[in-house]
């Protein structure tokens, strides 16, 4: 599977925030072959383990060991109420995370049936009545979820029988190959990622690294970094890294706070990241001369490594991802080579973990460096 | 699956650039006609010879103009301005799939995330000037020459029937031309049949006015589509829909560009009753179609619309019921086998 087909059906996938278990199991299939263990726990957490060759820790059957955490679960929207409008029945919706509303009219959309029952599966469009049909306070905005609607273009007393209020709806926008080896569609905030993990274990495949690689496809990281925090409680990493997506410099977007699509992986600092680590993926890619952003972060948040870095008594934490433009959108875009780098960046990180690394990390923090 | 009106629907011909259209609706038609012509503005008018049974000159006219945008400039950023062709409600454009240009480039309308917009921002419509076609493209190169200011971009919406409604882009008005194309396969009219495919009807009905002209006909049925605004509104609103989906084609009374010929009107839908087929009248209301150019093109012409219901015309993907589509081909078809002078002469 290339880059294109491998981010095809992750992004077709669903998952959105809750609702991972399709996505969980695709990845399984994915990873499966490039690991010595997998597993999904109680959370919905995809957890993956490859075993090093190094030493084990004294007084203890564990090696060091890094945890690479790439969220996998989507914006998306959950019926909150089922409408019987002249006998045609149409579904009002809330939100499943941070999606943009002035974004979904319009949108076609998939409401998933109850159970994983993929026969119940329901397409719609979002439609909203014209300004003229609204109360006058809400004119000349953008359409809120009190206006918009889910339309299956189906009668009432057949749509009660496919729907239940609760079920998650998730957009429908086959991936999009554009110029550049950029591609656009849904959920690839952070199905890239996904991707990108996907390929650092194809690095690692037959080589010898010393740690035990922990690779998690995270559940809920868009509503509440949940699977990200228990993970890196349960699993006790020494290092733990989140693969997420950043800002990418696009329309509207051209300020400090972007970083540039096709120009390499982007490494993250900021409070919820370990200098260390940070300066260990720097020499990483220079290693394999390629080229990496940096990004500077003042506050903390918006990654899994937010909840990792005060797992129990406290982890190493670094961030790594991929520039990407219309985050929260339909239309979110990215460079394939970024995503195909950003594995390769840290498959090499990973090659040079060794019994040395933690001590210097610690040291790190004491030299004036 | 209605192959037809996926064909038409999936074609990309937004005003002004209707050429794959025309050569798509030729190729339709020309077996079932005795001839067709293209006038000066790209209009294609074909002539299904009649019995003769009957002296009226009648014409149907369905358009074959999308709406969609024009590229204006390009960035520095590799990103593409643009104008609408057509009328939108710029909230439609948001987070959409468009192909532009006659390579048919494939790009997203874009804007600044939302998360890096002010509080205030976040509560006005983005306005279609913040926001940008990109087709991946890294610089002002326009992706190495495949697309070009002035190109046209049409939405890409892929034609799908769910259960009795079909989803697509442009039904507005390819369901119409679909229609038409139908109608001209059947066994010959009691008179000749004039089918105009028009171009321009989004930026002002253009091209039926020089069209009607030259065909200046004595009845004439304009096929369009029109919208539905047959959906819930929020809490303590009470408006009732102009037209239903699933009720039947819509007969127009009024609109910003006609009164309809009563006498027609009232023939509709007595053929339609006569038939046992579903017609729901349109609530008088704005909205224009060809109508307006037809009736008052030369010495003028009685006039009448039928128009499919559609919910969500003028955005990227539109809903329109199929048996809605089924019973206006039906009707209309009626209607034409019936048609005598003695309809005009008739009070309503």
């Amino acid at each position: 599977m290339n880059t294109f087909e491998l981010l095809q059906t992750l992004t077709e996938t669903p998952g959105p925030s809750g609702f991972e278990r399709d996505i969980a199991a695709v990845i399984e299939k994915i990873w499966q072959p490039l690991v010595d263990e997998i597993r999904t726990d109680r959370l919905g957490n995809l957890i993956a383990i490859k075993k090093g060759s190094g030493r084990r820790r004294s007084g203890e059957d564990l090696r060091p060991r890094i945890l690479l955490a790439a969220h996998m679960d989507e914006i998306g929207l959950m019926v909150s109420r089922i409408i019987d409008f002249h006998g045609q029945g149409f579904l009002r919706v809330v939100n499943l995370g941070g999606v943009d509303i002035r974004h979904l009219y319009g949108q076609r959309v998939v409401v998933h049936g109850r159970d994983g029952d993929v026969s119940r599966n329901l397409k719609g469009i979002i439609g909203a009545p014209p300004d003229s049909y609204l109360p006058v306070s809400r004119r000349d905005k953008p359409f809120d979820l009190e206006s918009l609607v889910v339309d299956p273009g189906m009668a009432y007393d057949e749509l009660i029988r496919l729907v239940s209020v609760g079920d998650a709806v998730t957009f429908h926008q086959p991936l999009l190959a554009l110029e550049n080896n950029r591609v656009a569609g849904k959920a690839l905030d952070n199905r890239c990622s996904v991707a990108a993990l996907t390929v650092c274990l194809e690095v690692l495949k037959d080589r010898t690294h010393a740690w035990d690689v922990v690779a998690i496809a995270t559940c809920q990281e868009e509503t509440r970094l949940l699977g990200a925090a228990t993970t890196a409680f349960e699993l006790r990493p020494d290092i733990a890294i989140a693969l997420d997506v950043t800002f990418g410099n696009g329309p509207g977007a051209s300020d400090e706070r972007t970083l540039k699509l096709d120009e390499g992986p982007v490494i993250s600092f900021s409070p919820d990241t370990h200098p260390g680590i940070c300066q260990g993926l720097k020499a990483a890619a220079e290693r394999l001369e390629m080229s990496v952003q940096s990004e500077f972060v003042n506050t903390p948040g918006g990654t899994d490594a937010y909840a990792m870095q005060v797992a129990r008594d406290g982890v190493p934490t670094g961030i790594i991802g991929v520039a990407l433009r219309y985050m929260h959108t339909m239309v979110e875009s990215i460079n394939l080579k970024d995503v195909e780098r950003t594995g390769r960046l840290l498959g090499e990180y990973i090659l040079h973990l060794d019994g040395q690394t933690l001590s210097g990390l610690a040291e790190g923090l004491m030299s004036e460096k | 699956m209605n192959e037809l009106l996926k064909q038409l629907s999936e074609a990309v011909g937004v005003s002004g650039q209707e050429t794959d259209v025309r050569l798509m609706i030729k190729d339709l038609i020309a077996p079932h006609v005795d001839e067709w012509q293209v006038d000066p503005m790209g209009n294609l008018i074909a002539i299904k010879k009649g019995t003769g049974a009957v002296d009226l000159r009648v014409m149907v006219d369905a358009h074959m103009d999308e709406v969609g945008l024009m590229v204006t400039a390009v960035e520095t950023n590799g990103t593409f301005k643009f104008a609408p062709v057509g009328g939108f409600d710029d909230r439609a454009l948001l987070g959409k799939v468009v192909q532009v240009g006659s390579k048919r480039v494939p790009g997203v309308i874009g804007c600044q995330p939302i998360h890096l917009a002010t509080t205030s921002e976040r509560q006005k419509i983005v306005p279609r000037s913040s926001m940008r076609i990109d087709i991946g493209s890294a610089d002002k190169d326009g992706g190495k020459g495949k697309v070009a200011v002035g190109d046209r971009a049409a939405f890409l919406t892929p034609y799908e029937e769910l259960g009795r409604v079909a989803l697509g882009k442009a039904f507005d008005d390819r369901a119409g031309c679909a229609i038409l194309i139908e109608l001209l396969r059947q066994p010959p009219y009691p008179f000749d049949l004039v089918a105009t495919f028009t171009v321009q009807e989004e930026v002002g009905l253009r091209g039926a006015q020089a069209a009607a002209f030259r065909v200046q006909p004595d009845v004439a049925f304009i096929l369009d589509c029109t919208p539905a605004y047959d959906l819930p509104v929020p809490p303590h609103v009470d408006e009732s829909p102009n037209v239903h989906l699933g009720r039947g084609p819509a007969v127009y009374v009024m609109d910003r560009s006609s009164i309809q010929d009563p006498r027609l009107v009232s023939y509709l839908l007595r053929t339609a009753a006569e038939n046992d087929l579903r017609v729901q009248v349109r609530r008088p209301g704005g909205g224009g179609t060809n109508t307006g150019s037809i009736q008052r093109t030369a010495g003028g012409s009685a006039v009448a619309t039928v128009s499919l219901p559609g919910r969500y015309l003028h955005a990227p993907c539109s809903m329109i019921d199929l048996d809605d589509y089924d019973h206006m081909r039906r009707l209309l078809e009626a209607a034409l086998r019936g048609l005598t002078p003695a309809v005009l002469n008739r009070e309503s």
